[in-house]
């Protein structure tokens, strides 16, 4: 049997921008991959703590309060404390092209602004899968 | 990929228990390697369905009920399924939303399932799931099942003790109940009771299970609950006690666990046939056969008949 792509899709912090994220979780579940979708108000340990239970393949992350820089390196130092550095982060949101271009350099994947055509996500996570977790 | 050994499980780590899941869920032909060396732990917790309609609280009950049993210094699984969407395969799975405080508690595991195409409210495996998480030394093992209508009886399969969630609104429900799913139910709960008819609703259910007699002559409760301020939780979480001790006492545990078992077999037969049935081979009979038909005069059954021909000589 094929595995299922396992994607956990949460809201860090006191952000509560939520409509862009519940867009991209009908998306990747209408493109076959189960979607554990976390909510609002989670701390980075919540989140990378879901991921370990779930096995999940993909941490996504949006973020439109101007936190991400705090929150994106804390979430990549406690995967590895948790032994899942081979998970892939990505995320999106209001988040400056100098900051994504720093972020990306320290190890997070992809971080996507305002506009992005869905299926660009969708491919970018497919091909990631298919080569770093099988 | 990271290295997996199985022996990791018992010493609860929970890289290896999520992995473990994975292969159980995906069919992985390294489950055999592992199996029988875990299996003899799955009897020891006490395994806990809760079921009932789309949003009636089941989640938000749940997360209060892992509280309860923390308190009780009770280590918990949970197996929460929602629906796979049948057109993708994909699902969208947030049961997790109502139960996100327990991340810093390594007693409790928490897993999130598709039902991937299973119609009986759970998953196909979660059986299996719940043996891994006994075998990681979980106390108790909660198994919230898909929000279905009154199809879900399978989670009788899978538990000890099962809670029937239903809110003021399940009126209809509970006039259209039919005995299965009174013979389900160790435990009705009236969720949101917060809200008017909730009181109408308790009275009715009550007056309708003394109208049923069950084999045993086992009466379930009526319990009601208000899960997101938590009213009525403690109650509930002490009678769930109280009447898992009862039934360990009276034997009638011991003779679920053998139903179970039963039909625990039985699911397997039907899944293993079916693995070997749609080999190559006939999936590709199937598709030429199908392929050419361009009416649905004759009876399916011929089209079976040309698909089984010869499998009893496979099967030996
Ligand atoms: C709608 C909206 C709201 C709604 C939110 C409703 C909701 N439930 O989501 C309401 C009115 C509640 C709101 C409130 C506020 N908002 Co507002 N809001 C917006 C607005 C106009 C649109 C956001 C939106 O929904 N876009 C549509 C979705 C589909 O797009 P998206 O989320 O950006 O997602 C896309 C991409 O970014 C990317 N993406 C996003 N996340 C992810 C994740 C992954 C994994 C991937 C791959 C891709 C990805 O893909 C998506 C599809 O293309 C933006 C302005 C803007 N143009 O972005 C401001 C904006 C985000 N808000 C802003 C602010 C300041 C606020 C408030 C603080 C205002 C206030 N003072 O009260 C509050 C804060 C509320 C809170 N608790 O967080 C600022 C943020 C500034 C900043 N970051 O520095 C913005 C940028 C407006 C501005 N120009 O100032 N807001
Ligand atoms: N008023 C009220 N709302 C409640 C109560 N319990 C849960 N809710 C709300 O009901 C909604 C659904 O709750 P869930 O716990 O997700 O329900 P569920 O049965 O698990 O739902 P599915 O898994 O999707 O079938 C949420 O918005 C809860 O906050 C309650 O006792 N009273
Ligand atoms: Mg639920």
């Amino acid at each position: 049997m094929e595995r299922k792509i396992r994607i956990v899709m949460a809201k860090p912090g006191l952000d509560g921008h939520d409509r862009g994220i519940k867009v991209l979780a009908s998306a990747y579940r209408d493109a076959g991959m189960e979607v554990i979708y976390l909510g609002l108000r989670q701390t980075p340990e919540m989140i990378v703590s879901a991921a370990l239970q779930e096995d999940a393949d993909v941490i996504a992350l949006s973020s439109l309060n101007n936190a991400h820089n705090t929150i994106f390196p804390r979430i990549i130092e406690i995967m590895k404390e948790k032994e899942i550095e081979d998970v892939l982060l990505i995320g999106g949101g209001i988040i400056p092209k100098k900051d994504i271009e720093s972020l990306e350099a320290s190890g997070v994947g992809k971080l996507y602004g305002p506009g992005t055509p869905v299926n660009e996500t969708i491919d970018y996570i497919t091909n990631w899968v298919k080569k770093n977790r099988r | 990929m990271k290295k997996f050994n199985y022996k990791d499980i018992f010493i609860n780590k929970h890289v290896a228990i999520s992995r473990a899941i994975s292969m159980v869920e995906n069919n992985d032909s390294q489950v055999a390697k592992f199996y029988d060396k875990i299996y003899k732990y799955s009897n020891e917790p006490v395994r806990i369905g809760v079921t009932g309609p789309p949003g009636a609280g089941k989640s938000t009950l749940v997360d209060k009920l892992i509280s309860c049993f923390i308190n009780d210094n009770k280590s918990v699984g949970v197996v929460a399924i929602d629906p796979s969407s049948p057109f993708s395969g994909g699902a969208l799975l947030g049961d997790r939303v109502r139960m996100s405080k327990y991340s810093e508690n390594n007693n409790v595991y928490i897993r999130s399932m598709g039902n991937r195409g299973d119609l009986g409210g759970l998953s196909r495996k979660a059986q299996e799931v719940g043996d891994i998480l006994a075998a990681s030394g979980k106390d108790i093992i909660i198994f919230e099942t898909v929000g279905v209508g009154q199809a879900e009886h399978d989670i009788v399969n899978a538990a000890d003790f099962t809670i029937v969630v239903l809110v003021p609104e399940s009126g209809d429900e509970v006039q259209l109940m039919k005995a299965g799913i009174i013979e389900i139910a160790d435990l009705f709960v009236i969720n949101k009771s917060d809200r008017p008819g909730s009181k109408r609703i308790e009275r009715t259910l009550v007056d309708i299970l003394h109208a049923v007699s069950t084999e045993d002559g086992f009466i379930p409760d009526v319990m009601s609950s208000v899960a997101t301020t938590g009213v009525g939780v403690k109650q509930i979480f002490d009678k769930i006690i109280r009447n898992i001790q009862l039934f360990d006492e009276s034997g009638q545990l011991e003779k679920r666990r053998l139903r179970r078992y039963k039909n625990r077999i039985k699911a397997l037969v039907v899944e293993k046939l079916e693995g070997i049935f749609w080999d190559l081979n006939r999936r590709r009979l199937f598709k030429n056969i199908t392929s050419s038909i361009d009416s649905v005069a004759n009876p399916p059954n011929s089209v079976v008949r040309k698909l089984l021909l010869n499998f009893d000589k496979e099967v030996k």
